[in-house]
């Protein structure tokens, strides 16, 4: 297969404070191929926007520890100068935001900070980048361009800001974009219309994405393959099919049954992952999801589980799980029927002692085969 | 619990809230936000009545008017068979115990200053319910139990705790003096996937055990199809649909509705790649001049020119039971292309 166009390898981001080390990411890989879609799911804390900010350059300063890998079209980001990575950030690579009031200059008129986002990337005239401007304004769905380029971002709403921010992400004929819980803040209906556009520009521009949301519903309308994060790991990946219809982990189980979904019976009872996401100072032993686990066995808080295939028909499926598949495949079947982990444990029986086969080693994140 | 259920508790009847605005030297009124312009509802005894809509629908102004956190311009809200919309400060205090309210963000709503057994702990000095310290803990420490806190935790303060523990904290003051309505504005929408079940199961268990009825306000419309026995389809200070859950998302007539329903991103991939989204064009209009007529209809996908913009369409009984404000309303065929989790 042909050389991905983002390759991430081993990232860590640990951040020294006063309290101890941050460990936001702890060692994870992902690839996205060219005008392909990832989404990365995952709660606050769980580590999905720094490695994001990381990919970006945005997280360097003088308390963070980055090592691993970030190989960007051929080039290493990790590896790259202050000056390289300002050309990339905003050219090769752009980055929308959850709120989009707050990421324009409220000061200027939208058309200003658009031609600016082009000039400072390409040497065109004034005129030419004005016309640029327009172009995407028009492009992204913003009635009459052509007048709306002289407003200030308050004489926008919520969704029509969102709508300037994908044009200036885009103006510069990006190959990447990072959107990072881009449609948090919007309404419903507002979100469907930016939802839509992001993946209407992916398919006509052929640009790469990559979704950070919260949100279920949302990375299934958009990706194609999704990896699942806690506590700076990646604990799941696979194609979206793979993830809302056979998943492997008791993480990605709890996520799916503690939604309220409109497509299940109204009755349906919801199934809250009980306790709370872990402390990135001090994580626990072990597989950091263990204190939360239905499924918990002793060895688990020992044993650092590897992201692994899952030897499902999803090639490209990985689980760091310390349950035997077999064991996996048991549960969810009683979940998925509508049994409660109480219940699906009585029906399955966990072995205490046989662990998943490379559980030995003991390694972090693994790489998603591109 | 002494009324029967089913009764209305609460009745709201062109309910009016229009906020001036102001402008020159003397400052005359130039216009008004209609933020809530003449909505009629009962709240049943012992029911959970849900009121959904996009930002700036007037649901949030809605539960102050309720709660009367805010004096309506308009209308009457019969609180137990008494109107109270005109009530003032003095006369309210009695009743305030009778309806409490649990706010979106957890952050904000508690005094980062106090510790968590003195904000649970208000409600009682404030009605002089309860005036010795020693007993008032007692009680204290009962609620934290009751909404899953570590009564130990009794000193802390509010920065202690995560956002769901907080969340559970507003929600111990709520019912700190067994309210007959509590109003739940966005009560999880600040919160983590993983932990917005954890509250909507304990509100659902309060509500059970204490009788109590609820006014839930969210803008998700999956968490309000399964928390809500009712619901409430606000646009613009109006209401253009109620009906109950089932009804509502099984076959939702008016088109603002089924384009709400059919915007929902739907966890599975397969069903989202199938459906036929029904995106609806622009924004919001302005409250301040919101259109004539039928005020959906500048979006409206069924929107007839002659009929939508002249006449007012009056809330009126439509096919399967729903109650809802539209000359044109949506068949079946239409529901069942545009909103693939409708039941068919």
């Amino acid at each position: 297969m042909a050389q991905p166009l983002l390759e991430v390898k081993d990232l860590k981001v640990h951040f020294e404070t006063e309290d101890g080390i941050v460990q936001a990411v702890d060692g994870i890989s992902y690839s996205v191929g060219r005008g392909h879609a990832l989404g990365i799911v995952g709660e606050s804390g769980s580590g999905k926007s720094v490695s994001s900010m990381t990919v970006m350059g945005l997280t360097r300063s003088s308390n963070a520890r980055i090592s691993g890998s970030i190989m960007f079209d051929g080039k290493d980001l990790l590896a790259a100068g202050e000056d390289e990575m300002r050309a990339v950030r905003g050219g090769e690579i752009a980055m929308i935001f959850q709120d989009p009031l707050s990421s324009l200059h409220p000061f200027y008129k939208i058309g200003d900070q658009l031609v600016e986002a082009h000039r400072s990337h390409n040497d065109v005239s004034k005129a030419r980048a004005r016309d640029r401007a327009i172009e995407m304004l028009g492009l992204v769905g913003i009635p009459d361009p052509r007048k709306r380029i002289d407003g200030y971002p308050h004489e926008f709403s919520g969704g029509m800001r969102q709508r300037v921010m994908i044009a200036m992400a885009l103006i510069n004929d990006p190959k990447l974009l990072i959107a990072d819980e881009p449609t948090t803040a919007l309404d419903v209906t507002v979100q469907a219309q930016i939802l839509e556009l992001i993946q209407k520009l992916q398919h006509e521009l052929d640009t790469a994405v990559v979704m950070i949301t919260h949100d279920l519903g949302v990375v299934a309308e958009v990706a194609e393959e999704i990896a699942v994060m806690y506590a700076g790991r990646i604990v799941e990946y696979g194609s979206s099919d793979t993830i809302f219809s056979a998943p492997e982990h008791p993480y990605t189980w709890g996520l799916l049954k503690s939604i309220p979904r409109l497509d299940t019976p109204r009755d349906q009872e919801l199934v809250p992952i009980f306790g709370r996401p872990p402390s990135l100072i001090n994580k626990p032993s072990g597989c950091s999801f263990h204190p939360r686990c239905p499924y918990v066995r002793e060895a688990h808080k020992k044993v650092d589980p590897v992201l692994e295939p899952s030897g499902s028909a999803d090639t490209v499926h990985k689980v760091a799980c310390l349950l035997p598949s077999e064991t996996r495949r048991s549960l969810w079947a009683a979940l998925r029927a509508g049994e409660t982990p109480e219940a699906a444990i009585e029906e399955v029986p966990i072995p205490e002692k046989t662990l998943s086969p490379s559980a030995e080693g003991q390694t972090g994140g693994e790489v998603p085969g591109p | 619990m002494s009324a029967t259920a089913g009764e209305p508790l609460v009745e709201v009847r062109d309910l009016e809230m229009h906020f001036p605005i102001r402008s020159g030297l003397l400052s005359r009124q130039v216009g008004a936000v209609r933020a809530v312009d003449g909505v009629t509802f009962d709240v049943l005894r012992g029911e959970t009545l849900g009121i959904v809509g996009e930002s700036g629908c007037g649901k949030s102004t809605t539960a102050r008017l309720i709660t009367r956190l805010l004096d309506p311009t308009g209308g009457s809200i019969n609180w137990e068979g008494r109107d109270i919309a005109g009530l003032g400060r003095k006369e309210l205090k009695p009743l305030r115990r009778e309806m409490q309210m649990i706010f979106q963000d957890p952050y904000s709503s508690l005094n980062p200053r106090k510790t968590v057994g003195t904000i649970i702990g208000e409600p009682f000095v404030i009605h002089g319910v309860e005036t010795d310290e020693r007993k008032r803990k007692g009680l204290v420490q009962d609620l934290m139990e009751q909404v899953g806190l570590n009564p130990e935790h009794y000193n802390r303060l509010p920065h202690q705790f995560s956002g769901g523990q907080r969340q559970r904290i507003g929600v111990a003051r709520a019912i700190a003096l067994k309210p007959k309505l509590i109003v739940a504005d966005e009560p999880v929408s600040a919160l983590d996937v993983s932990i917005q079940a954890q509250i909507l199961n304990l509100l659902k268990d309060l509500q059970r055990d204490l009788g109590l009825t609820v006014i839930f306000i969210a803008h998700d419309l999956s968490v309000v199809r399964h928390t809500c026995d009712r619901v409430a389809v606000m646009y613009l200070g109006k209401i253009v649909e109620l009906a109950s859950s089932e009804e509502l998302y099984a076959h939702p007539r008016h088109p603002y509705t089924g384009a709400l329903l059919s915007a929902v991103p739907v966890p599975d991939p397969r069903l989202a790649r199938n459906k036929n989204r029904q995106v609806l064009g622009g924004d919001v209009p302005s409250p301040a001049n919101p259109p004539s007529a039928c005020r959906f209809h500048t979006r409206c996908p069924k929107f007839v020119a002659g009929t939508c913009d002249v006449d007012y369409p009056e809330l009126s009984p439509k096919d399967g039971g729903n109650v809802a404000a539209c000359h044109f309303p949506l068949t079946d065929e239409e529901i069942a292309r545009r909103v693939p989790t409708a039941a068919a």
